[in-house]
């Protein structure tokens, strides 16, 4: 094993290979963190509206989730990227093609964060679903509306319940975040395997992207449990628990 | 204060309230009890709209509370209700409790809710307890918190849906001091219970329902006296046994 590898002038760009793996690695948290506030905050809203009554809120909310959930990831980032410009109205789709700034990193950003919302969705559900239905009773018998029960009453204990599976669709993101190489996004296994084709290095080169992604999951898993304990109810035994 | 007119409500094929009829006047308190399942919970809440109805009228305070144009929360804000399970808000502190429909609700000032708050956890007796979450008090404690929340509303009517089946049986009383101290303030009250010890205390009329129906409504004398239908006799007969 020759770590020195990194330390070697890079074949462009005047750098060496560890500017190439430290641009990786900034390109791989953004496209992550990006994507998860699109999937935590629009995940959340179709949470909240496959939990409502109206079939009419429901229903468009049911249909994305089992859409953006059935389809592959790859399949996904391939339509943002070559096939959403050709099939929305003309004049955008021209901007998407010739003037949009960075249109690798923005179509990966929003395929990532929409998908992912897709899976963030059925958990918030589960978590709000698995509040007895007395607590809402309580919330509107005190007066308050629907909107602020949720706000209130529902999320606040929902959102509390579902944080080890929320932290794991969180991990999944910078996992399925490597999938943006394929329309160029030149994230961390994207420079990867370019410095390993240009130094014939792999074995060196992807002990450290490897090592790299645990430990991102790992200060992910840390923060989130630490967040769980910060949050933790004083006394509450869980939905099942009374 | 409440009218219950002809009220009839269906799940789906099967009749839960078959043309429920009775009035609760100002300063009145009316015991409601009955077979499990004869569909009292149902029509406790109908009254304060937490269940809707197909058939009939419910008026609180003169106001029709299945009307098109009727304010729901508002209307349910001058209604108190406690429930069997208490259904406190386990991630706020009991005064966070007691606060937060006054606030979020009335409108009052977080000063005048808390003040307020004080003053009622003061007549429940659990000051001392204001800071403590819900899932560290007992049930009994959970239970006068409930109650103390229902009155910061200032409610012209409360509604009881088995407060004390949920308890031990050492702590059934410390609630059922607090109802009764309500009942001889001129509270109106209408009480789904079993307990017959607080209905001979303070009820003013026993409500006795079996299938959906109201099968007996009599003055308390009468009613321990000489029920007159043989389903009340049997069930009176079970129930005093213990
Ligand atoms: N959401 C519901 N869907 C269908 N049936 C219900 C529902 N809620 C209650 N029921 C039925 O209605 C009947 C009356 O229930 P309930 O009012 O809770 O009775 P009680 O409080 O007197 O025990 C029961 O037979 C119950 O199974
Ligand atoms: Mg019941």
């Amino acid at each position: 094993m020759d770590f020195s590898v990194f330390f070697q002038p890079a074949f462009s760009g005047g750098g060496t290979y560890l500017d190439w793996v430290l641009s990786g690695i900034q390109w791989t948290l953004l496209v992550s963190i990006l994507g998860w506030v699109i999937a935590f905050t629009v995940g959340s809203v179709l949470g909240v509206l496959r939990t409502t009554q109206r079939v009419v809120l429901r229903a468009p909310a049911t249909l994305y989730v089992e859409v953006f959930r059935n389809v592959p990831l790859l399949v996904q980032m391939f339509i943002w990227y070559f096939v959403l410009p050709e099939i929305v109205p003309r004049a955008l789709g021209d901007w998407m093609k010739t003037q949009m700034p960075m249109p690798e990193f923005w179509n990966a950003v929003l395929c990532l964060g929409f998908y992912t919302a897709s899976r963030v969705a059925e958990q918030v559900r589960s978590g709000i679903q698995s509040i007895p239905r007395g607590q809402t009773y309580a919330g509107l018998a005190m007066g308050l509306t629907q909107p602020q029960v949720y706000r209130h009453v529902l999320l606040p204990m929902g959102y509390r319940i579902i944080i080890p599976p929320l932290t794991s669709e969180f991990l999944t993101i910078f996992k399925n975040s490597s999938v943006a190489l394929t329309i160029g996004v030149l994230e961390l296994t994207a420079q990867a395997r370019q410095i390993s084709e240009y130094t014939f290095r792999t074995f060196e080169v992807f002990t450290v992207a490897t090592v790299v992604y645990v430990l991102i999951t790992l200060t992910v898993t840390v923060a989130m449990r630490a967040l769980e304990g910060k949050v933790r109810v004083p006394g509450y035994l869980g939905p099942a628990g009374r | 204060m409440i009218a219950i007119k002809n009220v009839s409500k269906w799940y789906g094929e099967f009749k839960v309230l078959a043309g429920c009829t009775t009035q609760i006047e100002k300063g009145e308190v009316v015991v409601v009890c009955g077979p499990s399942g004869s569909g009292k919970s149902t029509l406790i809440k109908c009254v304060n709209g937490l269940e809707p109805f197909q058939e009939g009228e419910i008026l609180v305070d003169g106001i029709s509370v299945g009307g098109r144009k009727t304010d729901l929360p508002k209307l349910r804000s001058r209604v108190g209700m406690v429930f069997q399970h208490f259904e406190l808000f386990p991630h706020m502190k009991v005064l966070e409790n007691l606060t937060l429909a006054q606030v979020k609700v009335l409108g009052r000032t977080p000063e005048a809710a808390i003040e307020k708050g004080l003053r009622l956890l003061e007549r429940v007796d659990l000051s001392a307890h204001k800071d403590k979450f819900p899932g560290n008090l007992s049930g009994g404690q959970q239970q006068r918190v409930a109650i103390a929340r229902a009155l910061c509303m200032d409610p012209i009517a409360m509604l009881f849906d088995e407060p004390t089946s949920a308890l031990d049986p050492e702590m059934i009383n410390e609630v059922l001091d607090v109802m009764v101290e309500l009942a001889q303030e001129g509270m109106t009250m209408m009480v789904v219970t079993h307990e017959m010890g607080f209905a001979r205390k303070v009820a003013h009329r026993v409500i006795f329902m079996d299938s959906g129906r109201i099968v007996e409504d009599a003055p308390k004398e009468e009613f321990f006296g000489t029920p007159r239908s043989e389903r009340a006799q049997l069930f009176l007969s079970k129930i005093l046994q213990h």
